[in-house]
Protein backbone atom coordinates (compact mmCIF):
# COMPACT_ATOMS: atom_id res chain seq x y z
CA UNK A 1 0.00 0.00 0.00
CA UNK A 2 1.29 3.29 -1.18
CA UNK A 3 1.47 5.80 1.56
CA UNK A 4 -0.90 8.18 -0.21
CA UNK A 5 -3.43 5.45 -0.22
CA UNK A 6 -5.05 6.06 2.89
CA UNK A 7 -5.09 10.45 2.51
CA UNK A 8 -6.38 10.13 -0.85
CA UNK A 9 -9.33 7.70 0.16
CA UNK A 10 -9.75 10.14 3.14
CA UNK A 11 -10.23 13.07 0.82
CA UNK A 12 -11.91 10.82 -1.91
CA UNK A 13 -14.64 10.48 1.01
CA UNK A 14 -14.54 13.78 2.11
CA UNK A 15 -15.34 15.45 -1.50
CA UNK A 16 -18.43 12.69 -1.73
CA UNK A 17 -19.54 13.66 1.72
CA UNK A 18 -19.83 17.38 0.74
CA UNK A 19 -20.60 16.92 -2.62
CA UNK A 20 -23.53 15.14 -1.45
CA UNK A 21 -24.53 18.07 1.29
CA UNK A 22 -24.34 20.30 -1.57
CA UNK A 23 -26.88 18.39 -3.78
CA UNK A 24 -29.66 18.89 -0.79
CA UNK A 25 -32.38 21.29 -1.59
CA UNK A 26 -32.24 22.66 2.42
CA UNK A 27 -36.08 23.98 1.42
CA UNK A 28 -37.14 20.54 2.07
CA UNK A 29 -37.16 19.62 5.29
CA UNK A 30 -38.91 16.36 5.98
CA UNK A 31 -42.01 16.22 7.59
CA UNK A 32 -42.51 14.86 10.52
CA UNK A 33 -46.23 14.39 10.11
CA UNK A 34 -45.67 11.50 7.71
CA UNK A 35 -46.97 8.37 9.06
CA UNK A 36 -49.03 10.60 11.38
CA UNK A 37 -52.70 11.33 11.17
CA UNK A 38 -53.86 14.12 9.38
CA UNK A 39 -54.48 17.13 12.29
CA UNK A 40 -58.25 17.39 12.58
CA UNK A 41 -60.15 21.22 12.09
CA UNK A 42 -62.84 22.50 11.27
CA UNK A 43 -62.95 25.58 8.68
CA UNK A 44 -65.55 27.17 6.57
CA UNK A 45 -65.12 26.78 2.88
CA UNK A 46 -64.03 28.99 0.07
CA UNK A 47 -67.48 29.27 -2.07
CA UNK A 48 -69.89 28.91 1.25
CA UNK A 49 -68.95 30.78 4.56
CA UNK A 50 -71.72 28.81 6.34
CA UNK A 51 -70.57 25.05 4.71
CA UNK A 52 -67.82 23.69 6.79
CA UNK A 53 -65.39 21.04 6.15
CA UNK A 54 -63.19 18.87 8.03
CA UNK A 55 -60.96 15.88 7.32
CA UNK A 56 -63.01 13.25 9.25
CA UNK A 57 -65.23 13.54 6.56
CA UNK A 58 -62.88 12.31 3.94
CA UNK A 59 -62.23 9.03 5.83
CA UNK A 60 -62.41 5.73 3.91
CA UNK A 61 -61.02 7.53 0.78
CA UNK A 62 -56.99 8.32 -0.50
CA UNK A 63 -57.46 12.00 -0.88
CA UNK A 64 -55.03 15.04 -1.55
CA UNK A 65 -54.78 17.90 0.18
CA UNK A 66 -53.44 20.92 -1.60
CA UNK A 67 -52.56 24.10 0.35
CA UNK A 68 -52.53 26.80 -2.21
CA UNK A 69 -53.14 30.87 -2.40
CA UNK A 70 -54.16 33.51 -4.83
CA UNK A 71 -50.83 35.24 -3.64
CA UNK A 72 -48.32 32.16 -4.34
CA UNK A 73 -46.46 32.64 -7.57
CA UNK A 74 -45.53 29.11 -7.35
CA UNK A 75 -49.10 27.96 -7.05
CA UNK A 76 -49.26 29.22 -10.66
CA UNK A 77 -47.10 27.05 -11.98
CA UNK A 78 -48.46 24.21 -10.28
CA UNK A 79 -52.22 24.55 -10.81
CA UNK A 80 -52.50 23.43 -14.56
CA UNK A 81 -50.85 20.33 -13.25
CA UNK A 82 -53.91 19.91 -10.67
CA UNK A 83 -56.28 20.79 -13.44
CA UNK A 84 -54.73 17.99 -15.62
CA UNK A 85 -54.41 15.16 -13.57
CA UNK A 86 -57.90 16.02 -11.95
CA UNK A 87 -59.93 15.50 -15.36
CA UNK A 88 -58.23 11.47 -15.55
CA UNK A 89 -60.69 9.03 -15.35
CA UNK A 90 -59.07 7.40 -11.70
CA UNK A 91 -58.18 10.56 -10.19
CA UNK A 92 -58.45 10.95 -6.48
CA UNK A 93 -60.54 13.41 -5.05
CA UNK A 94 -58.08 16.62 -4.39
CA UNK A 95 -59.16 18.88 -1.83
CA UNK A 96 -57.59 22.83 -1.42
CA UNK A 97 -56.69 24.58 1.39
CA UNK A 98 -57.01 28.60 0.54
CA UNK A 99 -54.16 30.21 3.07
CA UNK A 100 -54.27 33.26 4.20
CA UNK A 101 -56.36 34.48 1.80
CA UNK A 102 -58.97 36.98 1.00
CA UNK A 103 -62.23 35.23 -0.16
CA UNK A 104 -62.93 37.34 -3.08
CA UNK A 105 -59.19 37.22 -3.99
CA UNK A 106 -59.09 33.09 -3.88
CA UNK A 107 -62.31 32.67 -5.17
CA UNK A 108 -61.21 35.02 -7.97
CA UNK A 109 -58.02 33.11 -8.78
CA UNK A 110 -60.07 29.78 -8.87
CA UNK A 111 -62.56 31.61 -11.73
CA UNK A 112 -59.37 32.61 -14.00
CA UNK A 113 -57.42 29.59 -13.72
CA UNK A 114 -59.65 26.80 -13.44
CA UNK A 115 -61.33 24.71 -10.08
CA UNK A 116 -59.77 21.31 -9.59
CA UNK A 117 -61.18 20.80 -6.30
CA UNK A 118 -63.69 19.29 -4.97
CA UNK A 119 -64.06 22.40 -2.53
CA UNK A 120 -61.34 24.45 -0.91
CA UNK A 121 -61.21 24.77 2.95
CA UNK A 122 -60.71 28.43 4.02
CA UNK A 123 -57.48 28.91 6.08
CA UNK A 124 -58.20 32.98 6.70
CA UNK A 125 -55.86 33.29 9.88
CA UNK A 126 -53.27 30.36 8.83
CA UNK A 127 -53.89 28.19 12.04
CA UNK A 128 -54.45 25.15 9.80
CA UNK A 129 -51.45 25.54 8.41
CA UNK A 130 -49.56 25.68 11.34
CA UNK A 131 -51.23 22.62 12.45
CA UNK A 132 -50.18 21.05 9.38
CA UNK A 133 -46.63 22.34 9.88
CA UNK A 134 -46.88 24.54 6.26
CA UNK A 135 -44.17 27.19 5.49
CA UNK A 136 -43.90 27.71 1.88
CA UNK A 137 -47.10 27.57 0.17
CA UNK A 138 -47.42 25.34 -2.24
CA UNK A 139 -47.53 22.32 0.06
CA UNK A 140 -49.54 19.06 -0.95
CA UNK A 141 -50.65 15.99 1.10
CA UNK A 142 -51.32 12.38 0.25
CA UNK A 143 -53.77 11.47 3.12
CA UNK A 144 -54.57 7.28 3.40
CA UNK A 145 -58.32 5.51 3.52
CA UNK A 146 -57.66 5.86 7.65
CA UNK A 147 -56.45 9.38 7.84
CA UNK A 148 -52.88 8.73 7.94
CA UNK A 149 -50.60 11.41 6.16
CA UNK A 150 -48.60 9.06 3.87
CA UNK A 151 -46.44 12.27 1.95
CA UNK A 152 -45.69 15.86 1.68
CA UNK A 153 -44.92 17.78 -1.12
CA UNK A 154 -43.30 20.72 -0.21
CA UNK A 155 -43.49 23.31 -2.99
CA UNK A 156 -44.97 22.93 -6.35
CA UNK A 157 -46.03 19.27 -7.35
CA UNK A 158 -43.95 19.09 -10.94
CA UNK A 159 -45.05 16.00 -13.73
CA UNK A 160 -42.16 14.17 -12.63
CA UNK A 161 -42.99 14.37 -8.81
CA UNK A 162 -46.65 13.35 -10.18
CA UNK A 163 -45.78 10.49 -12.61
CA UNK A 164 -43.29 8.90 -10.35
CA UNK A 165 -43.75 9.47 -6.71
CA UNK A 166 -47.65 10.58 -6.40
CA UNK A 167 -49.17 8.48 -8.71
CA UNK A 168 -47.40 5.20 -7.77
CA UNK A 169 -48.36 5.53 -4.00
CA UNK A 170 -52.12 6.43 -4.36
CA UNK A 171 -52.25 2.94 -6.46
CA UNK A 172 -50.71 1.27 -3.63
CA UNK A 173 -52.96 3.02 -1.00
CA UNK A 174 -56.42 1.91 -3.06
CA UNK A 175 -55.53 -1.57 -3.54
CA UNK B 1 -49.89 81.84 19.41
CA UNK B 2 -52.72 80.79 18.15
CA UNK B 3 -50.05 78.15 15.46
CA UNK B 4 -48.62 77.17 18.78
CA UNK B 5 -51.97 75.99 20.41
CA UNK B 6 -52.85 74.25 16.97
CA UNK B 7 -49.63 72.62 16.67
CA UNK B 8 -49.98 71.44 20.65
CA UNK B 9 -53.73 70.24 19.49
CA UNK B 10 -52.43 68.20 16.26
CA UNK B 11 -49.17 66.45 18.74
CA UNK B 12 -51.65 65.55 21.07
CA UNK B 13 -53.64 63.48 18.18
CA UNK B 14 -50.94 61.80 17.27
CA UNK B 15 -50.17 60.58 20.44
CA UNK B 16 -53.24 57.93 21.59
CA UNK B 17 -52.10 56.75 18.07
CA UNK B 18 -48.46 55.99 18.95
CA UNK B 19 -49.95 54.10 22.39
CA UNK B 20 -51.79 51.98 20.60
CA UNK B 21 -49.31 50.79 17.81
CA UNK B 22 -47.07 49.81 20.35
CA UNK B 23 -49.24 47.90 22.72
CA UNK B 24 -49.39 44.41 21.60
CA UNK B 25 -45.35 44.53 22.66
CA UNK B 26 -45.67 45.64 26.14
CA UNK B 27 -48.77 44.00 26.94
CA UNK B 28 -47.66 41.24 29.22
CA UNK B 29 -43.05 41.79 30.10
CA UNK B 30 -43.26 38.21 31.81
CA UNK B 31 -44.96 36.71 28.72
CA UNK B 32 -42.69 38.67 26.33
CA UNK B 33 -39.66 38.11 27.86
CA UNK B 34 -40.20 34.39 27.76
CA UNK B 35 -41.47 34.32 23.95
CA UNK B 36 -38.16 35.94 23.16
CA UNK B 37 -36.51 33.47 25.06
CA UNK B 38 -37.90 30.72 23.54
CA UNK B 39 -37.97 32.07 20.12
CA UNK B 40 -34.57 32.57 19.91
CA UNK B 41 -34.18 29.03 20.28
CA UNK B 42 -36.38 28.29 17.28
CA UNK B 43 -35.32 28.76 13.54
CA UNK B 44 -37.60 30.75 11.11
CA UNK B 45 -38.63 27.98 8.28
CA UNK B 46 -39.12 30.41 5.81
CA UNK B 47 -35.30 32.54 6.51
CA UNK B 48 -34.01 29.59 7.90
CA UNK B 49 -30.64 31.92 8.92
CA UNK B 50 -33.03 33.92 11.08
CA UNK B 51 -33.92 33.02 13.91
CA UNK B 52 -38.16 32.94 15.01
CA UNK B 53 -37.25 35.86 16.92
CA UNK B 54 -35.51 38.13 14.76
CA UNK B 55 -37.62 36.99 11.25
CA UNK B 56 -40.14 39.45 9.79
CA UNK B 57 -41.44 36.89 7.34
CA UNK B 58 -45.44 36.04 7.70
CA UNK B 59 -45.18 32.59 9.18
CA UNK B 60 -42.37 33.56 12.00
CA UNK B 61 -44.76 36.69 13.03
CA UNK B 62 -48.12 34.01 12.80
CA UNK B 63 -45.71 31.34 14.81
CA UNK B 64 -45.08 34.27 17.32
CA UNK B 65 -48.54 34.61 17.97
CA UNK B 66 -48.66 31.03 18.13
CA UNK B 67 -46.18 30.55 21.02
CA UNK B 68 -47.60 33.65 22.85
CA UNK B 69 -50.90 31.91 23.26
CA UNK B 70 -49.26 28.66 24.36
CA UNK B 71 -47.20 30.68 27.04
CA UNK B 72 -50.55 32.15 28.06
CA UNK B 73 -52.30 28.71 28.41
CA UNK B 74 -49.44 27.84 30.83
CA UNK B 75 -47.29 25.82 28.30
CA UNK B 76 -43.70 25.31 29.59
CA UNK B 77 -40.82 26.16 27.30
CA UNK B 78 -40.67 22.31 26.54
CA UNK B 79 -44.11 22.03 25.63
CA UNK B 80 -43.74 24.61 23.05
CA UNK B 81 -40.82 23.54 21.75
CA UNK B 82 -42.52 19.93 21.35
CA UNK B 83 -45.65 21.74 19.80
CA UNK B 84 -43.40 23.26 16.78
CA UNK B 85 -41.13 19.72 16.53
CA UNK B 86 -44.26 17.74 16.05
CA UNK B 87 -45.46 20.06 13.31
CA UNK B 88 -41.70 21.12 11.16
CA UNK B 89 -39.65 18.82 12.56
CA UNK B 90 -36.35 18.46 14.50
CA UNK B 91 -35.19 21.10 12.07
CA UNK B 92 -36.63 24.12 13.69
CA UNK B 93 -34.35 23.76 17.03
CA UNK B 94 -30.93 25.49 16.93
CA UNK B 95 -29.79 23.00 19.44
CA UNK B 96 -30.57 19.70 18.30
CA UNK B 97 -31.84 17.24 20.79
CA UNK B 98 -29.26 14.16 22.31
CA UNK B 99 -31.46 10.85 20.56
CA UNK B 100 -30.29 7.80 18.38
CA UNK B 101 -30.52 9.86 15.32
CA UNK B 102 -28.01 12.83 16.54
CA UNK B 103 -25.89 11.32 18.45
CA UNK B 104 -23.43 11.58 15.41
CA UNK B 105 -23.86 15.05 15.36
CA UNK B 106 -22.78 15.61 18.85
CA UNK B 107 -20.33 13.08 19.02
CA UNK B 108 -18.95 13.81 15.90
CA UNK B 109 -16.20 16.33 16.40
CA UNK B 110 -14.97 14.34 19.55
CA UNK B 111 -15.23 10.93 17.08
CA UNK B 112 -12.61 13.13 14.57
CA UNK B 113 -10.80 14.44 17.49
CA UNK B 114 -9.63 10.94 18.58
CA UNK B 115 -9.12 9.60 15.32
CA UNK B 116 -6.51 12.21 14.45
CA UNK B 117 -4.73 12.35 17.73
CA UNK B 118 -4.70 8.78 17.04
CA UNK B 119 -3.25 8.71 14.01
CA UNK B 120 -0.86 11.51 15.11
CA UNK B 121 0.25 9.21 17.89
CA UNK B 122 1.09 6.08 15.19
CA UNK B 123 2.85 8.48 12.92
CA UNK B 124 5.62 9.96 15.54
CA UNK B 125 5.94 6.01 16.51
CA UNK B 126 6.57 4.76 13.15
CA UNK B 127 8.87 7.27 12.89
CA UNK B 128 11.43 6.94 15.66
CA UNK B 129 11.18 3.13 15.12
CA UNK B 130 12.24 4.88 11.29
CA UNK B 131 15.58 6.77 12.48
CA UNK B 132 18.40 4.41 12.82
CA UNK B 133 21.08 5.24 15.97
CA UNK B 134 24.13 5.79 14.01
CA UNK B 135 26.95 6.09 16.55
CA UNK B 136 30.26 8.46 15.87
CA UNK B 137 32.99 6.57 14.81
CA UNK B 138 36.51 7.36 16.82
CA UNK B 139 37.71 9.41 13.60
CA UNK B 140 34.27 11.48 13.46
CA UNK B 141 34.85 11.65 17.66
CA UNK B 142 38.11 13.44 17.20
CA UNK B 143 37.10 15.73 14.83
CA UNK B 144 34.25 16.91 15.93
CA UNK B 145 36.50 17.60 19.80
CA UNK B 146 38.32 19.53 17.38
CA UNK B 147 35.60 21.52 16.18
CA UNK B 148 34.60 22.16 19.39
CA UNK B 149 37.81 23.20 20.62
CA UNK B 150 38.14 26.09 17.88
CA UNK B 151 35.16 27.31 18.66
CA UNK B 152 35.95 27.82 22.28
CA UNK B 153 38.97 29.62 21.46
Amino acid sequence: MNKFTLPLVGFIALVALLAVGLGLNPREVPSPLVGKPAPDFKVPQLHDPNASFSPNEMLGKVWLFNVWASWCVSCREEHPIIVEYTKRPDAIPVIGLNYKDKREDGQRWLARFGDPYVLSAFDLDGRVGINYGVYGVPETYLIDKQGVIRFKQIGPITPTVLEEKILPLIKELNK
Amino acid sequence: MKLFLVACAALSLCLPLHAKEAAPLAEDPVVEKRLINISEELRCLVCQNESLAGSQAELAKDLREEVRGLIKEGKSDSEVKDFLVSRYGDFVLYRPQIKPSTYLLWAGPFLLLFIGLFTLFRFLKQRSKEVVDTPLSDEEKKRAEALLKDAQS
